[in-house]
């Protein structure tokens, strides 16, 4: 598996996610937010967290105008997986690769802790190794992190099955508990949660582990 | 031509900043703040001359950057 990870001024998670790449058994390579293109035969892109162009305007607004946002979004278009954490999350709402938006959390402050999370569907790359319904624990670390859709977004992601998350409890005022969803064709993947923070034992959880290993067979040659 | 873009959350869609200024506007004494629904204000100086041009232009940035349509509104008015 291919992984192209994102760096965007104001990225901070972006030597994480290439790592929890890596440790999987990718081949990784790092992807600068001026480039036009993404490598030959990228796989899977990770748009990473932090806080991408300061939050200016809106957070992942500047991020998902970028140069390599364009390629980003190309190769969405043509069935290309996309991996968005957090801020990551944001860009790719504010590219319109997903629905809906994310707001100012609810209680206002920087939340940062781990917190459980339900597996919604196991139906995609990134939750296919999961169990149904499994619990996990893994990390927040958010200000905008409230997620926002109309009301018939939400029938839809419902009825669809792509709500891949929901918090156990609400951390941030999230409609319907929401933490990650995907497309419709289930190829891209956002979430506030940062299973990247979440692999090895010393991180106090290996939930987020198992998003990456079950990429790795996704993707194995069959 | 000088712009006034003016960019808040659509009616329906919950303010917590605009919430938490009418708790702080209701703690310094301020009475019967029934609602409160914060934004942003943003000047534009372009350089087109033809004023329907540039607000129409005004119009378009509004559509692909400054504001999210998802969940804000936008009016441009000349400043």
């Amino acid at each position: 598996m291919k992984a192209a990870v994102i760096t965007f001024p104001g990225s901070n998670c972006d030597r994480d996610l290439a790592m929890a790449f890596e440790q999987a058994g990718a081949d990784v390579t790092r992807v600068w937010h001026k480039d036009t293109a993404l490598p030959e035969g990228t796989d899977i892109v990770g748009v990473p967290g932090g806080f991408s162009f300061g939050d200016y305007l809106r957070c992942g607004a500047i991020a998902a105008r970028s140069p390599i946002g364009a390629a980003i979004a190309g190769f969405a278009d043509r069935g290309g997986h996309v991996l968005g954490i957090c801020n990551g999350f944001q860009v790719l709402l504010e590219m319109g690769l997903l629905p809906g938006a994310l707001l100012r959390n609810a209680g206002l402050k920087y939340i940062c802790r781990t917190v459980a999370l339900r597996v919604e569907t196991t139906d995609s790359p990134f939750t296919c190794a999961y169990g149904e319904g499994a619990e996990l624990q893994i990390p927040i670390a958010h200000h905008d992190g409230n997620y926002t859709a109309d009301a018939d977004t939400l029938a839809r992601l419902n009825g669809e099955g792509r709500v891949a998350f929901r918090y156990g409890q609400n951390p941030n005022g999230s409609m319907e508990d929401i933490a990650g969803i995907l497309s419709e064709n289930r190829r891209v993947l956002g979430m506030m949660p940062h299973p990247e923070r979440a692999f090895a034992s010393i991180h106090g959880s290996t939930d987020g582990r198992t998003m990456f290993d079950g990429l790795m067979s996704a993707f194995a040659p069959a | 031509m000088k712009y006034r873009v003016f960019v808040t959350l659509k009616s329906g869609v919950l303010d917590p900043q605009g919430e938490a200024i009418r708790h702080a506007l209701g703690a310094l004494g301020f009475e019967g703040v029934n609602s409160v629904r914060q934004g942003k204000m943003i000047e534009l100086d372009l350089a087109e001359t033809d004023a329907a041009k540039a607000e129409d232009a005004a119009r378009q940035m509004c559509e692909k950057l400054l504001a999210n349509t998802v969940i804000e509104s936008y009016r441009v008015e000349p400043a």
